[in-house]
């Protein structure tokens, strides 16, 4: 089977005053079609540049691609122009973000903005751009399909009259409106009080099994992957350590970093597990350490860690980016 | 049981709006807070929970209500006559990159609420800094460090070490690891336990994180639309919540491992606080809703476990 996405020994890194910092280190996950698939990793991990880097949203430069490809149904995101990129913006891979705000533009009403995507997304098809009018009903429609109330009426609304919850369904039938395989969600409820995130991962969850999309769900709160995801890919800076089975991934973490991530979370069901902290910091990426970047917080690290960076391999039906995995008790 | 340390009756924070309304984003609220307890306030954005504790430290003044820190009501002192009370309350913020100034040193901030309160001299002060520094875990050389070298669990800790530099009673912490990655919350949390236990501080904690707030706290307030709904000891709110509020609250939390979608998540969002229901303010959302919830507001009932339902009363 051939993957939906696929990216492969992706290095993307970024110039500034202070040197060259080396963001992504090479990259190599697979999504296939009607897959949900979660990425996990703390700030500075890379998630949400490996995101952008999808639909081409990194500006080069100041990023600069050092090797690898990116292909979306089988064709190659890095060669791009802008007309094929601005169909696979919304035809291909949708998006949607933290912070809904940011996304919508306060001085324009909820339909107004609808209407333009949606016109956009016709253009970019290469169709005639249908009328406002029935780009309005289009619309209408969209907000009805993510469980909003009255869309009619709503189509009139500016974003501040409201709720951060709806602004963000508002988001998700924007990123519907074209005919997208793929949904990247970054951080989609990180700005949502939890009753309301439930509402929102359960529409997200909904959408995904019946429109048969694929869905890449970004966050570092792993309830929230656990929640949605099958399978769970785990970053550290900039690269891949782990991309297991969800339930493989909790049972028997196999990559140190996953072990101690993991332990690091407080869980309200388990009210007897201390969370622990990982020692150390996140290395600085303008001169990442040599061979793993986790060795100098890993607790398993041996002189060949330091000596040679671990590729990504095969173990316990799995894969993980770790000298030491075998050693790792199940 | 000894006399509370903070105690917080009937207050009230109320915002006047253009044309006559009123944002009651604290209304009624009464809690206790024992010396070395810590007290969890939880509840969603816009609850008020923030408010209650800025109220407490009289950083604000309340609408109506009375705060007795020490047996004594603060609620009406000026701001000259709350000066010597500040040394025994602390606040801790959120966002530990916004709470120190960039320009200057780690000294600097940790220095200055002594140098205020004038409780160490010249050659003083650096000695103290420095213990206080060690007493959060970072070593001297930290000392003349500026915020942009340090990490954000480091920030948070040298705001720690300044919100200690007097010896505070009581230590309010507004969602003080929830800037945090979770390899760094797990060594704060880590430390303000160790502190707790080792110093007899109290903590007002708040957090909208249920999993944190189980992990350091001996009681859990619940707020929802300006009001304590639930209150109680820590296992009791957890085990056996009594308030339909805060049975969605848990249940709406996703827990770290392949759970699947929470069951049936509360429908609508939080109202505004100007326009607080009638009845019951949680009526409208609540699962099991009762006649009487949209007619009559139900007050905390119970003794050490306090609900505000109806049908918790009756059950």
């Amino acid at each position: 089977m051939t993957a939906l996405l696929d990216i492969s020994d992706y290095r993307l890194a970024f110039d500034g005053f202070e040197g060259r910092a080396h963001v992504l280190d090479g990259i190599d996950l697979r999504v296939a079609a009607g897959e949900s698939v979660g990425i996990v990793g703390e700030t500075g991990c890379g998630k949400s540049v490996l995101a952008r880097s999808i639909t081409r949203l990194v500006d080069t430069p100041p990023g600069r691609v050092l090797s690898g490809h990116i292909r979306f149904a089988g064709e190659d995101v890095l060669a791009m122009d802008q007309r094929a990129l601005a169909r696979l913006r919304g035809h291909g891979v949708a998006m949607i973000f933290q912070d809904p705000m940011t996304y919508l533009n306060p001085v324009f009403s909820i339909g107004s903005q609808l209407i333009d995507v949606i016109r956009a997304h016709d253009r970019a098809a290469g169709q005639r751009m249908r009328p406002r009018v029935a780009a309005r009903a289009a619309a209408a429609e969209v907000l009805g399909a993510v469980r909003l109330p009255e869309p009619d009426r709503l189509l009139d609304r500016y974003p501040h009259e409201l709720s951060g919850g709806m602004r963000q369904r508002v988001l998700i039938a924007m990123a519907l409106t074209g005919t997208p395989r793929l949904l990247v969600a970054d951080e989609p409820t990180t700005a949502l009080d939890v009753t309301i995130q439930a509402q929102v991962l359960r529409l997200i969850g909904e959408l995904v099994a019946e429109r048969g999309l694929a869905l890449l769900l970004i966050s570092h709160d792993l309830g929230v992957i656990g929640a949605l995801c099958r399978r769970i890919v785990v970053m550290y800076a900039g690269t891949v350590v782990e991309d297991a089975d969800a339930a493989a991934l909790f049972d028997r973490p196999r990559h140190p970093y996953t072990r101690g991530l993991l332990a690091a979370v407080p869980d309200l069901a388990r009210p007897d597990h201390r969370a622990r902290p990982i020692p150390g910091h996140i290395p600085n990426l303008l001169a990442p350490p040599p061979g793993c970047r986790f060795h100098p917080r890993c607790p398993l690290a041996v002189a060949r860690c330091i000596a040679e960076k671990p590729a990504l391999r095969e173990v316990d039906g799995r894969r993980v980016a770790c000298h030491r995995a075998e050693d790792i008790a199940a | 049981m000894s006399a509370p340390l903070l105690e917080l009756r009937g207050l009230a924070k109320h915002y006047p709006l253009k044309g006559g309304r009123v944002v009651r984003a604290v209304d009624g609220v009464d809690v206790a807070l024992h010396p070395g307890e810590s007290l969890g306030l939880v509840g969603e954005s816009g609850c008020g929970k923030s408010t209650v504790a800025r109220l407490a430290l009289r950083l604000i003044p309340p609408s109506a209500g009375a705060i007795l820190f020490q047996g004594r009501d603060i609620s009406g002192l000026s701001d000259s006559a709350l000066r010597p009370l500040r040394r025994d309350m602390q606040l801790i913020f959120q966002n530990p990159h916004a709470a120190l100034n960039p320009r200057r040193t780690v000294f600097a901030s940790v220095a200055e609420p002594l140098v205020v309160q004038g409780v160490a001299g010249r050659d003083g002060v650096l000695a103290r800094v420095g213990d206080l520094l060690r007493q959060v875990g970072l070593p001297d050389s930290f000392l003349w460090r500026y915020p942009h070298e340090l990490s954000g669990g480091q920030k948070q800790r040298v705001c720690i070490a300044r919100a200690l530099a007097l010896e505070p009673k009581l230590l309010a912490l507004d969602e003080p690891t929830s800037a945090l990655d979770v390899s760094v919350q797990a060594q704060i949390l880590e430390f303000l336990q160790e502190l707790r236990s080792r110093s007899g501080l109290a903590y007002l904690f708040i957090s909208h994180n249920l999993a944190v707030v189980r992990q350091v706290c001996d009681r859990v307030a619940v707020m929802y639309l300006g009001r304590v709904v639930e209150e109680g000891p820590v296992e009791a709110i957890f085990t056996a919540p009594r308030h339909p509020y805060t049975r969605a609250l848990i249940a709406a939390v996703l827990p770290p491992r392949p759970a699947g979608m929470p069951e049936a998540p509360l429908a609508g969002d939080v109202p505004n606080a100007a326009e607080i229901p009638p009845g019951c303010r949680f009526a409208p959302r609540c699962p099991i809703r009762m006649d009487r919830c949209t007619r009559d507001d139900p007050a905390l009932a119970g003794t050490d476990h306090r609900a505000a339902c109806w049908a918790a009363s009756e059950a």
